[in-house]
C-alpha cells in the first residue's frame, strides 16, 4: 500500500535521467539505422524483433502483470491478421482502418472469452487458453469464407502503396511503420506499468484475495488485462499480414506463435516493461542465424534451442535476462 | 443413423477413454504429488510410441513383447525429468513450473524431429490385427486389448497408490510433504517415484497404442490436451477421477464427432471442459 501511494506521488517522468538519454539516443539510433543502408536481411532481423517484442510485450501485460499464463495467444495475432487482410481484399478497406477494426474484434473476442475464463485461475486457465488457440486454427482451417486451409493470398498492388500498405521494392517502410508501433506500444504499457491500473493488477496476481479485500474486482481488472493484451497483439498480427502478403491458418494461428511470446518474455525478464525487448533482442538473432547456419525447414533446430533455453532460464534465473542488470539502474531514483 | 452406428461410435468412444484414462492418470499423480502439470506429457507418450516402434524396426521385437521395455525407459525418463529438471523447480512460482514443463516438450518434439524427421511411420503386421465382430458391431482387436491392457494398468496404478506400504506414502507426500518427512518419508524420492509410475503409464498406453496408431512426432499434442482435460474434469490429482473423466471424453469425442461433424471434435472436448470447471471448479471427484 505504501508502494502505491509513492507511485501515485510520483511523476511519470521522474526516472533516472541517464537511462532517459540512453533510451532516447537508442530511439534516434533506431530511426537513422534505414539511412546507413542495411541490407533486406538486416532490416527483416530489426522488423522482426520489433514484432516479437511488442507480442510478448502483449503477453506481458495479461502474465507478467496479472499472473495469467495464456497459452493461446496466437488467437489474437491470427484474429488480427485475418481481419485486416479479409476486409481488405473484400470491401477493398485500406489496412490502416482495419488495422484498428482487428483490434477492436480481437477486443470484443477477449471479452467474450475472458468472461467465462478468467474465473479459472492457475492451470485451469493456461489449459483452457492452450485449447482456445487450437480451437481457433480448427475453426479457421474450415471456414471457407476466408479461404479455409489454404488462407488468404492479399491482392497485391502493382506498385509501393501507402494506402494498401504494400511495398515490394524496399523494406524500409515496413521498417518504419514496425518502429513506430514498437515505440508506441512499449509507451503505452510503460505508462500502464506505472498507472493505478497497472498497481491494481500487480496487486491481483500477488495476492487475490488481498486485492479483492482493498476493493479492487479482481475479476473484472483480468478481464481489461486479458483485453488490453488482445489489443496489443492483434496489430502485430496485421502488420504481419501485410507484410508478408499471404496468411493460413496454419502460420498465423500455429502455436509457435503462442510459445515465442511466452519464451521471449520469460527469457527477458516477465513483469518487467523491458524484459521483452531484452528477449526479442536476443532470442529472434539466435532464431534467424540458426535457420541459416544449421538449416531451417524440418530440422527445428532453432525450437531445441527456445526449449533448452527456457528450460535453462526457469531453473537457474526466474526472473529473467533483466535480473543480471541492478534495479537501481532501471528503476526511478530513490528520493528519500 | 441407425442404432447400431451409434453402438458403434459408443464402443469405439470407450475404448479411447480407457487409454485417454491411463495417460491422464500419470498426469494426475504426478500432479497429486508436487502440484506440477507435465505439459510435456504429451511428448512423452510421443516418446514411448517412438521406442515401441524402434524395438520393432531394429530388433523386430513386437509391440506387445517390448511394453515391459518401454514401461521401464519411460520410468527411466521419468527419473531424468524429475532429476535435471522438476527438482530445481518444486519451489518455483507456478509461472516459471508451467514454462518449464512446456520448454522441455518443446525441446522433445523437437529434438525427435530433428531426429527422426517429422515423417508418419507406423508397425507393420504387428502380433495383433484383425478384428472382431459383435452382432453388428466391429471391434478392432489392437484398439481392444489396448484399451483392455489400459484398463488392467489402471486397476493396478489404483490398487498401488490406496494399498502397497509404497502407494500410502505417496498419499502421504502428496498430501503434506513436510508432515511425511517428518514421519521418515523422504519427499525428494517419493517425487522421483511418482514421476516414473506416471511416465510409466504413458509408457503402458503409447506402446499399446504403437500396434494400431500412426507414429510421428506430433502425435502427443492431442492426447496431451484431452489428458489436460480429463484430469481438470476428474479434479487435479485424483486418480479416479480420471477414469470417469476419460470415459466422458472418449464418448463426447466419438459421438460428438458422428452426431455433429467430426473435425471439431476438439471443440466438443473443450466445451465440456469449460462447463465443468465454470459449475464445478473442483472437478467431478477433486479434492481441491
Amino acid at each position: 500500500m505504501d508502494k502505491l501511494i509513492a507511485a501515485k506521488s510520483e511523476p511519470l517522468w521522474n526516472t533516472n535521467n541517464k537511462v532517459i538519454s540512453v533510451i532516447v539516443g537508442l530511439v534516434i539510433l533506431l530511426f537513422a539505422l534505414p539511412l546507413v543502408g542495411l541490407n533486406s536481411f538486416y532490416l527483416h532481423l530489426f522488423i522482426m524483433i520489433f514484432m516479437h517484442a511488442v507480442m510478448a510485450q502483449s503477453w506481458n501485460v495479461i502474465a507478467g502483470f496479472s499472473g495469467q499464463i495464456s497459452l493461446g495467444h496466437g488467437a489474437f495475432f491470427g484474429i488480427g491478421a485475418y481481419a485486416t487482410s479479409f476486409f481488405y481484399m473484400e470491401y477493398g478497406i485500406t489496412p490502416w482502418i482495419s488495422i484498428f477494426f482487428g483490434m477492436f474484434v480481437s477486443g470484443i473476442f477477449a471479452v467474450l472469452i475472458g468472461i467465462p475464463m478468467l474465473r479459472l485461475s492457475g492451470h485451469y486457465f493456461a489449459i483452457a487458453t492452450l485449447l482456445i488457440g487450437i480451437s481457433f486454427q480448427v475453426v479457421f482451417q474450415r471456414w471457407d469464407l476466408v479461404g479455409a486451409a489454404s488462407g488468404l493470398w492479399v491482392t497485391m498492388t502493382p506498385e509501393d502503396s501507402w494506402t494498401a500498405l504494400q511495398f515490394h521494392s524496399s523494406k524500409v517502410p515496413y521498417y518504419y511503420i514496425f518502429l513506430v508501433f514498437f515505440l508506441v506500444s512499449f509507451f503505452a504499457v510503460w505508462v500502464l506499468s506505472r498507472s493505478k491500473l497497472g498497481y491494481r493488477l500487480r496487486a491481483v496476481r500477488d495476492d487475490p484475495q488481498a486485492a479483492l479485500s482493498l476493493c479492487i474486482n479482481v475479476s473484472n481488472y483480468k478481464i481489461i488485462a486479458y483485453v488490453i493484451s488482445a489489443m496489443i497483439m492483434a496489430p502485430m498480427g496485421s502488420l504481419f499480414a501485410q507484410y508478408i502478403l499471404i496468411i493460413d491458418p496454419d502460420r498465423v494461428f500455429n502455436i509457435e506463435i503462442s510459445i515465442i511470446v511466452l519464451l521471449i518474455t520469460v527469457l527477458g525478464g516477465i513483469g518487467n516493461v523491458w524484459g521483452p525487448i531484452i528477449g526479442a533482442s536476443i532470442l529472434i538473432p539466435i532464431s534467424e542465424y540458426s535457420r541459416i547456419y544449421l538449416g531451417g525447414t524440418g530440422g527445428a533446430v532453432d525450437l531445441i534451442l527456445y526449449g533448452l533455453i527456457l528450460m535453462i532460464i526457469c531453473v537457474f534465473r526466474p526472473n529473467g535476462l533483466i535480473s543480471f542488470i541492478p534495479k537501481d539502474i532501471l528503476e526511478r531514483k530513490k528520493q528519500r | 443413423m441407425t442404432s447400431e452406428i451409434i453402438l458403434q461410435a459408443i464402443v469405439t468412444g470407450l475404448m479411447m477413454g480407457l487409454i485417454y484414462a491411463l495417460i491422464a492418470a500419470g498426469l494426475s499423480l504426478i500432479f497429486g504429488l508436487m502440484e506440477i502439470v507435465n505439459f510435456a506429457h504429451g511428448e512423452h507418450l510421443m516418446l514411448s510410441m517412438f521406442s515401441s516402434f524402434w524395438l520393432w524396426s531394429l530388433f523386430g521385437l513386437d509391440p506387445l513383447f517390448s511394453i515391459p521395455i518401454t514401461i521401464l525407459l519411460m520410468a527411466f525418463c521419468g527419473v531424468l525429468t524429475h532429476y535435471f529438471l522438476i527438482r530445481y523447480i518444486l519451489k518455483a512460482k507456478m509461472l516459471i513450473q508451467i514454462c518449464a514443463t512446456f520448454g522441455l516438450s518443446i525441446f522433445i518434439r523437437s529434438i525427435a524431429q530433428l531426429l527422426w524427421t517429422p515423417d508418419f511411420r507406423n508397425v507393420d503386421k504387428p502380433l495383433l490385427e484383425g478384428r472382431i465382430e459383435l452382432g453388428s458391431v466391429f471391434i478392432g482387436q489392437p484398439q481392444l486389448y489396448a484399451s483392455l491392457v489400459c484398463l488392467i494398468a489402471f486397476v493396478g496404478l489404483y490398487l498401488f497408490v490406496t494399498k502397497t506400504e509404497t502407494g500410502l506414502a505417496l498419499q502421504a507426500t502428496a498430501q503434506d510433504r513436510h508432515a511425511a518427512e517428518v514421519l521418515g518419508i523422504p519427499s525428494n524420492k517419493m517425487f522421483a517415484i511418482g514421476w516414473a509410475i506416471g511416465l510409466g503409464c504413458v509408457g503402458v498406453a503409447g506402446g499399446m497404442m504403437a500396434n494400431y496408431f500412426f507414429i510421428f512426432t506430433d502425435v502427443g499434442i492431442n492426447f496431451a490436451l484431452f489428458a489436460f482435460v480429463a484430469v481438470a474434469l476428474g479434479g487435479f490429482g485424483s486418480i479416479i477421477g480420471c477414469l470417469y473423466a476419460g470415459i466422458i471424453i472418449g464418448l463426447v469425442e466419438s459421438l460428438g464427432g458422428l452426431l455433429i461433424d467430426p473435425s471439431f471434435k476438439l471443440l466438443y472436448v473443450f466445451v465440456i471442459y469449460l462447463l465443468v470447471v465454470i459449475y464445478k471448479p473442483q472437478g467431478l471427484f477433486g479434492r481441491y
